[in-house]
């Protein structure tokens, strides 16, 4: 009984800086409508200038005053990155937004490694914390009943700062209506920047606070930004009692979880949120509002099927890439079977995100459940290659379809942040059951059969598959199903009032990409002949977002575009530099921030110029770029 | 109950918020043909007791039936597969799609064809598309994308995706909001006309009392919930209750805005 006592206390103290960073995300959320992607970076930077600070600041005050004093430089930061960054994309649709917070989670990575180094640091313990308290012969750490009672406080002390004081009036005003609050002489930049502040100075603090509890790595800010965004999604965005009761239940449920299923306790965890998003989808302490912001100036340019001389490019274009391996080497052949296969994988999630307007922030899960379906088959089973590539994406198809169902009940940042928590539960599976997946070490060994073993067979395979799956994309997006579900995308309001089971046409499309992802990721397997949790790893869902935006979201074929740049582009840079993530995250911001179009948005925009200026029937720009396909 | 069944009929409608009775016990009937108008001040629990009729909204009690079938509480989207088409209050159409697109998407969710991922949309029924959009008097504009057109010309184009399905019944919740003076007249002019020709029965919810006692067959006054109201337009205008709640609002406006600062 005592052990379950001690393990229940443990859950609470966990808890603690679990509710500090989610009400910081709330909070900001409220009033800003932004989800803070980098989060999470906040949090692990407050962890590891807690650490410099606790180190050489002494006694007891040192410690205490280390801690308050790294929460507020990173406050500080979260100041600057509010009035430089994200000023400038408050009117950007929320997915532009939640990208531009993962550029900077990458490069804070990235930074971080730079300035503290890779190895974990453990940090001082809390003077007057630092023994354990006996409990019937179970030991309870001090520090453990010092967090049980800072959650509440910290709960206590947020109530009356929004209920008491007239800064905290203004932010429930405007969480409830901001343009008014504007209209009301309040000066919204500072409200804002005030805001955020708060919301980082949380996160910091939650970061902090755990140095006497765990190793700072820098690995920390993804493990806690996907416990946030469970938390929040459970207890509602925007509601600070919501996260206080959902971080309490998250990490109850981690604590016994660890007890019930020693592998997989993950599982836990999503059975409740799954079970919370069936029942109230808004969250437990959340308000059903919704009503997705409609972002501006979305796609005038109607879409349009290829006229038969673009499709005549566009094959031109794919025989003279199929003519790659006559003078390319062995080296090249298989980047541009990598390539090929990112392909698949952009188009995929660009399906799923510009038609159907779903944008997942977990899409890789997919990738990289057709991989390990290649791997089970042909490691386990022993099928032949052919019969794997067959039937390997069809876990990708399983996998979408179950949490497709569950996504597509959510809109917006909610769907992005359940697709991400999705996501990171599957690599969790993969990670942590070793007996099966093999955790970290993955599958080894899975070579292609001998009629695609050698490099240049292999790239035709890839390039053959990568261009059916693209043609076949691009038909739905011009079929009746199409239609639909680009209809839901622009309202679904409409869709339902015209007979259209807007969920249904969702989910269709959901399991649609998560198989297609499957696809690529079946190849991929073979192409690098093993699987890791990697595979299935957040950086490769943002890889494909990343490529998405590139070639332009609002394209019908930039996906393919963008994919071939970013590839090329990322393949290159990891081979010039050990900081590619900070280049990546910089570049990310920068497509955000100066180049929302993509690629072949701009082209397309700068074709339409040219169009309004020279007489009718001058050949489009845009053309030459979407026939690659 | 008489042999055939009316086109709509509605029996005690109800629906309360918290402590709010939004609507309470509203009963008519609708026949085929038939253009009836929804009127009342605001906040009289028109657009709630409109929500209710097509699954919008659920009620507390009360029933819908669409000739003699009860629909209550079914889902918009069922509601429409029986021959329900919607307007709404404030345009709800596909922003990044074409015109034409707009209807043929309504048109293939009628042939029941929303799954087909390899047929071709662009020709899916492009000709009854441009039908509907000529009786519309949007013809001109099919390959217009959607986004770019002015606020009445959504407000026809609504209409005639509504029509799309052949419906037998059209609710039009305030048609002519935010249209020119000129543009309202043609609008329901042009409503009218089809509703007598395929038999249609429309009910509209309008502000605008010109247009109501132009247009309308018959009128129903909601005030607070309940229907005070019911006859020809003629009859409605001589009802001394409807004068005092409704359309003497000038004068009765100093007490109800104290009455409702009290409360």
């Amino acid at each position: 009984m005592a052990f379950y006592v001690v393990q229940f206390l443990t859950g609470l103290a966990s808890a603690a800086s679990l509710f500090l960073v989610a009400s910081g995300l709330s909070i900001i959320f409220g009033v800003t409508r932004i989800v803070n992607f980098a989060h999470g970076a906040f949090y692990m930077i407050g962890a590891y200038i807690a650490f410099t600070l606790t180190e050489r600041l002494s006694g007891a005050f040192g410690f205490w005053g280390g801690i308050v004093l790294a929460a507020l430089a990173v406050a500080l930061i979260g100041v600057i990155v509010e009035m430089v960054l994200l000023r400038r994309i408050y009117h950007a649709p929320e997915l532009f937004q939640l990208l531009a917070t993962f550029g900077l989670t990458l490069m804070v990575e990235d930074l971080v490694v730079l300035i503290w180094g890779p190895d974990d640091l453990v940090g001082r313990r809390a003077p007057g914390f630092k023994g354990a308290i006996d409990f019937f012969g179970q030991n309870i750490p001090s520090y453990d009943l010092f967090l049980i009672v800072l959650g509440p406080v910290v709960l206590g002390i947020l109530w009356l700062l929004f209920q008491r004081t007239r800064w905290g009036v203004l932010v429930r005003a405007a969480t409830q209506d901001r343009d008014m609050v504007a209209a009301l002489g309040v000066n919204q930049k500072w409200l804002f920047t005030s805001v955020f502040a708060v919301g980082v100075f949380l996160a910091a603090l939650g970061g902090a606070l755990q140095i006497p509890r765990d190793a700072v790595h820098h690995a920390m800010d993804l493990r806690i930004i996907v416990e946030v965004f469970v938390v929040v999604v459970i207890g509602g965005l925007g509601s600070i009692v919501g996260a206080f009761v959902a971080a309490v239940l998250v990490s109850e449920l981690n604590a016994f979880g660890i007890l019930i299923f020693p592998k997989i306790s993950i599982i836990l965890v999503f059975l409740v949120m799954a079970v919370v998003l069936i029942v109230r989808p808004w969250g437990l302490f959340g308000k059903p509002e919704a009503a997705a912001r409609k972002t501006p100036g979305l796609t005038v340019n109607p879409w349009r099927p290829l006229t038969s001389n673009e499709r005549l490019m566009a094959l031109a274009a794919l025989v003279v890439a199929a003519m790659l391996p006559l003078f390319a080497g062995n080296y090249l052949l298989t980047v541009g079977s990598e390539i090929a296969i990112f392909v698949i994988f952009a188009v995929s999630l660009h399906f799923l995100m510009s038609v159907g307007g779903l944008a997942s922030f977990g899409h890789a899960a997919y990738f990289g459940l057709g991989a390990y379906g290649i791997a089970f088959l042909a490691k386990m089973a022993g099928l032949p290659m052919i019969v794997c590539l067959l039937l390997g994406p069809l876990l990708g198809c399983m996998g979408a379809a179950v949490f497709g169902f569950f996504a597509v009940q959510l809109s917006g940042v909610y769907f992005a942040m359940l697709t991400l928590a999705f996501a990171q539960i599957v690599w969790s599976i993969a990670f942590q059951w070793v007996n099966v997946t093999g955790g970290d070490n993955g599958i080894l060994g899975l070579w292609p059969s001998s009629w695609a073993a050698s490099p240049s067979r292999f790239y035709w395979l890839a390039l053959g598959v990568a261009a059916l799956v693209t043609v076949a994309l691009r038909a739905m997006v011009f079929s009746p199903f199409g239609y639909a579900l680009r209809a839901t995308r622009d309202s679904v309001l409409r869709s339902e009032a015209i007979g259209i089971d807007a969920k249904r046409i969702q989910w269709t499309a959901f399991v649609i990409a998560g198989t297609t992802a499957g696809i690529g990721g079946a190849l991929f397997a073979y192409l690098k002949g093993s699987v890791f949790p990697d595979n299935l790893g957040i950086s490769l869902s943002v890889d494909a977002l990343v490529m998405v935006l590139l070639g332009g979201v609002e394209t019908v074929s930039g996906a393919v575009i963008g994919a071939i740049v970013y590839k090329a582009l990322n393949i290159w840079l990891v081979s010039q530099t050990d900081l590619s993530k900070l280049v990546l995250g910089g570049f990310i911001m920068l497509i955000v921030v100066v180049f929302p179009k993509g690629i072949v948005g701009m082209l397309e925009m700068l074709a339409q110029r040219r169009k309004k200026a020279s007489p009718p029937g001058s050949p489009l720009l845009a053309k030459p770029i979407e026939s690659a396909e | 109950m008489s042999v055939a069944p009316p086109l709509l009929a509605v029996e005690g409608l109800t629906k309360s918020y918290g402590g709010i009775h939004a609507v309470r016990g509203v009963s008519f009937a609708l026949r085929a043909g038939e253009i009836l108008a929804l009127i009342g001040p605001n906040g009289a629990g028109k657009s709630t007791c409109f929500d209710m009729l097509n699954g919008q909204n659920m009620p507390d009690s009360g029933h819908v039936r669409l000739l003699g079938e009860e629909i209550t509480g079914r889902k918009p989207r069922e509601v429409w597969r029986l021959g329900v088409g919607r307007t709404f209050q404030i345009t709800a159409t596909f922003a990044t799609m074409t015109v034409r697109e707009n209807v043929q998407v309504a048109l293939i969710s009628h042939g029941r064809q929303l799954f087909n991922l390899f047929g071709s949309a662009p020709k899916f029924d492009r000709d009854e598309a441009g039908r509907l959009l000529e009786l519309v008097g949007m013809g001109g504009y099919a390959d217009r994308p959607c986004g770019e057109l002015a606020y009445g010309d959504l407000k026809r184009l609504e209409l005639a995706v509504a029509l799309a399905n052949q419906p037998r019944l059209l609710l039009m919740d305030e048609p002519t909001a935010g249209m020119a003076p000129r543009e309202r007249v043609e609008l329901m002019r042009l409503t009218a006309r089809i509703a007598r020709e395929k038999s249609i029965g429309v009910l509209f919810t309008e502000h605008d009392m010109d247009v109501v006692f132009e247009h309308a067959d018959r009128i129903l006054v909601l005030n607070r919930g309940t229907l005070i109201a019911e006859g020809s337009p003629a009859e409605v205008r001589g009802n001394p209750q409807v004068q005092a709640v409704y359309l003497g609002e000038g004068l009765v406006y100093d007490s109800r805005h104290r009455e409702g600062a009290s409360t």
